[in-house]
């Protein structure tokens, strides 16, 4: 198992996805004699994962069962412990198509927060590109650390504890991309810039607030980046449901001649069936949703 | 080697690199051919000139359409404005504000006045500019600005720029897949170097390009392809290095079911659907070298002065006959090169342990996916991609019915843009109004003993715990 790259087997050591149904999921660490509780029961690691094939039905103590799934950047950031607000995939899609990321690229990223954007960065530009990733907080820096080498993608990244607006990436030229979620953005840009390859590259700064957003593009615009674009993506999902509505009766229509016979052609027998209603496979949304996340802000970094 | 020297070798503009050219939210795809004219915003344009330069060089465009590259300078310190007016009280939309006339601006255009310049004389021209107030005078100069710009950018293609160009020019091509959406199929179906990914799509080779940036030429993807032959236009566009291309790999839908039942044949000869397509494809190819032949092609060329004047004839049915035997030859070896391919195709897709699945396309989704997602391994993630959300509606119901995957939801994404200048922030006023919907999940393994119920009964809980 590793964040970048599959296998079929769970072995001791790993960190398996346990899927408890309806987007319920939660990260275990697979260790030799340990034990898990799930809500429907203890998962023996020795028994129940250790040799089992990704993807397997595991039967609990109590009889109820979970699927137990390999670890992917998307189903980390469902079930990673939450030690800052993180970024969620709709908008990492977004910023990892928007940054134009892919095998190779080398990217600089602060803060690193609780790892959710991190991880997904690194599984797109392994096996051959590098994370600089900034965290100005001592122990959330400390904590990624020892995640990425359990996930085993320490060695396409370095963790630098320190201010990135005062004291920048730690990198000068290197940069293909930059992203910034930190609360003063537009504090940063000279930094980045620095830290990017001489001929060129993209930004993406991401800022729950508009004034933030504002700062930000008047300080990108100054430092001489180009196609400054701000844009907002959010994710609407889709509830299958089956739902029966009922029709109304009009009563017998005499003044159509032709009704009856029309009637006995199209009107299913069950329709016909009182009180008539229709069944339909529909969707429905939900009665909330994240309705703001937060502006990305995209800019190029032209040749200097 | 000469680029040892240079720096920026592999950031120049080579012949026959594949190109993006850019002017505002514009994009085209192109292929760089020495004294091949391309049309762009309905200007024809040679680009016999970017050679050499670096990506991301701005031209202009001269008459004849040549290019140069621009000069650096800070553009629009050209418009001075001095005065502005507080509100657009006293301004009447009378027509007669501008008195510069359409035919004044043509004349001024051939003059060759730069476009800073027309833009000078139409606001010195304009009656009304003065008593606009900052901000609309700012978005006249930026309007008139759009208008009589005559430059264009070189950029390297990326997914990014391709998708966006798709979608700006040709939707339909790509069956109105927008580039966000895009951006969530690839994030979703966890595509990544290294793995081993299946794609159906109908998108013009967008989806499949996107993908194969990706994977950064490390792994598999098969194409599974519907029809004669594979399409892949769109990846063209991507300039990829040539090895990309070993890890592509295609296999026919048609075979699909004959694979699934262990009875695809990929080493005897067997006269089918295949070997008929590429009979037709060698006849397309007869006709084409006469239609060559008649502008005098290079190989004809040669072979005239080889021939004498005197026995030509003899010599020329000769030359005739071995050229169908070339042909004949030729046609066997592309037969055994493509059942080699099959045969390739059908291995890695034999052991059933592919990591990923991509479909976008203009097929009912339900039966792709069905029929395809036997090729996943267990705990890996699909996506699928449709116009239509009651196509995916039926996908999703008839997953719940066989089981097999967790994780199952359709969504689709909502993009807005934002104009963003001081004191007038805002969302833009025009926005995409659906850029189709995904069904995405996991696979898992299959259970026997009975279909899936996605949480488990309370019930049976009791009854089990007594058997542990």
């Amino acid at each position: 198992m590793s964040f970048i790259e599959y296998s079929d087997l769970i072995q001791d050591g790993d960190v398996a996805i346990v899927h408890l149904g309806h987007n319920s999921v939660t990260a275990v660490k697979v260790q030799h004699g340990a034990q898990t509780q799930t809500r429907f029961g203890v998962i023996r690691h020795s028994t129940d994962l250790i040799s089992q094939r990704y993807g397997s039905k595991v039967t609990c103590s109590k009889g109820g069962w979970v699927h137990v799934l390999h670890p992917t950047p998307e189903l980390w950031t469902v079930a990673l412990p939450h030690r800052t607000q993180i970024l969620y995939t709709t908008d990492i899609a977004m910023v990892t198509m928007m940054l134009e990321l892919k095998p190779g690229s080398v990217v600089c990223e602060s803060g690193t927060g609780s790892g959710s954007l991190s991880h997904a960065i690194l599984r797109t530009i392994a096996p051959t590109g590098h994370l600089h990733t900034v965290e100005f907080h001592q122990q959330r820096a400390e904590k990624v650390v020892e995640e990425f080498k359990e996930h085993r993608v320490d060695h396409l990244v370095t963790v630098r504890n320190q201010d990135v607006c005062k004291d920048g990436f730690g990198v000068t030229g290197v940069a293909d991309a930059i992203f910034l979620d930190i609360p003063s953005p537009w504090e940063a840009v000279g930094h980045a810039k620095a830290a990017m390859k001489k001929h060129g590259g993209r930004l993406c700064s991401f800022s729950p607030c508009i004034e933030q957003v504002q700062r930000t593009c008047q300080a990108l615009t100054e430092r001489g980046f180009e196609e400054v674009r701000t844009l907002e993506v959010l994710l609407r999902v889709h509830n299958v449901r089956p739902v029966t509505l009922q029709l109304p009766d009009f009563g017998p229509d005499p003044g159509c001649p032709s009704s009856s016979s029309q009637a006995v052609e199209e009107a299913p027998p069950a329709a016909a069936a009182n009180p008539a209603s229709l069944k339909i496979k529909t969707t429905t949304p939900p009665r909330e949703m994240p309705g703001h996340t937060g502006y990305l802000t995209f800019a190029t970094k032209p040749r200097t | 080697m000469a680029h040892n020297e240079d720096d920026d070798y592999e950031y120049r503009i080579k012949e026959g690199d594949h190109i993006v050219l850019k002017r505002g939210d514009v994009y085209k795809a192109v292929q760089i051919q020495r004294k091949k004219k391309v049309i762009f915003e309905k200007q024809w344009i040679l680009l016999d000139n970017v050679v050499g330069h670096l990506y991301g060089t701005t031209f202009e465009i001269a008459s004849g359409g040549t290019l140069q590259p621009k000069e650096d300078k800070e553009t629009g310190s050209s418009t001075d404005v001095k005065v502005a007016g507080t509100d657009n009280r006293n301004i009447v939309d009378d027509g007669k504000s501008q008195k510069l006339t359409r035919d004044d601006i043509e004349t001024m255009k051939e003059q060759g006045l730069k476009n800073e310049e027309i833009i000078q004389q139409l606001i010195d021209n304009s009656s009304t500019f003065n008593n606009k107030t900052g901000y609309a005078q700012d978005k006249y100069i930026k309007k008139k600005k759009k208008k009589y710009e005559n430059t264009v950018t070189v950029l390297k293609p990326t997914c990014r720029i391709i998708a966006m160009m798709y979608h700006g020019r040709e939707p339909g091509k790509i069956c109105h897949l927008r580039y966000d959406t895009l951006a969530q199929m690839l994030t979703l179906g966890n595509i990544h170097a290294g793995s081993k990914v299946l794609v159906f799509e109908t998108c013009a080779g967008l989806v499949l390009g996107a993908i194969m940036e990706r994977m950064g030429g490390y792994g598999s993807v098969i194409q599974m392809y519907p029809g004669g032959g594979p399409v892949r236009a769109g990846v063209e566009c991507f300039g990829f290095p040539a090895h990309f291309h070993d890890m592509l790999h295609e296999f026919p839908i048609c075979r699909v079911n004959a694979l699934l039942a262990s009875t695809l044949d990929t080493s005897a000869k067997d006269p089918t659907a295949e070997e008929k397509s590429l009979n037709a494809a060698a006849e397309q190819e007869q006709i084409q070298p006469e239609a060559e032949q008649q502008e005098g092609s290079p190989a004809e060329e040669r072979m005239e002065t080889n021939t004498g004047d005197d026995d030509g004839q003899d010599r020329e049915k000769l030359e005739r006959e071995k050229r169908q035997e070339a042909k004949a030859q030729e046609r066997k070896v592309k037969l055994e090169e493509k059942r080699r391919k099959l045969a390739a195709a059908a291995a890695l897709l034999e052991g059933r342990n592919a990591d990923g699945l991509v479909i976008a396309s203009q097929f009912h989704p339900c039966s792709v996916l069905l029929g395809l997602i036997k090729f996943l391994s267990p705990s890996r993630p699909f996506v699928v991609f449709s116009q239509f959300k009651e196509t995916l509606i039926e996908c999703y119901t008839k997953l719940k019915e066989q089981g097999g995957t967790v994780n199952l939801m359709i969504t689709d994404t909502w993009l807005r843009h934002y104009q963003v200048l001081p004191d007038r922030t805002h969302p833009l006023l025009l926005m995409s109004g659906g850029g189709g919907y995904l069904l995405s999940g996991t696979t898992v393994a299959t259970d026997h003993s009975e279909p899936a119920a996605e949480e488990p009964a309370p019930k049976r809980q009791k009854v089990k715990d007594s058997e542990g």
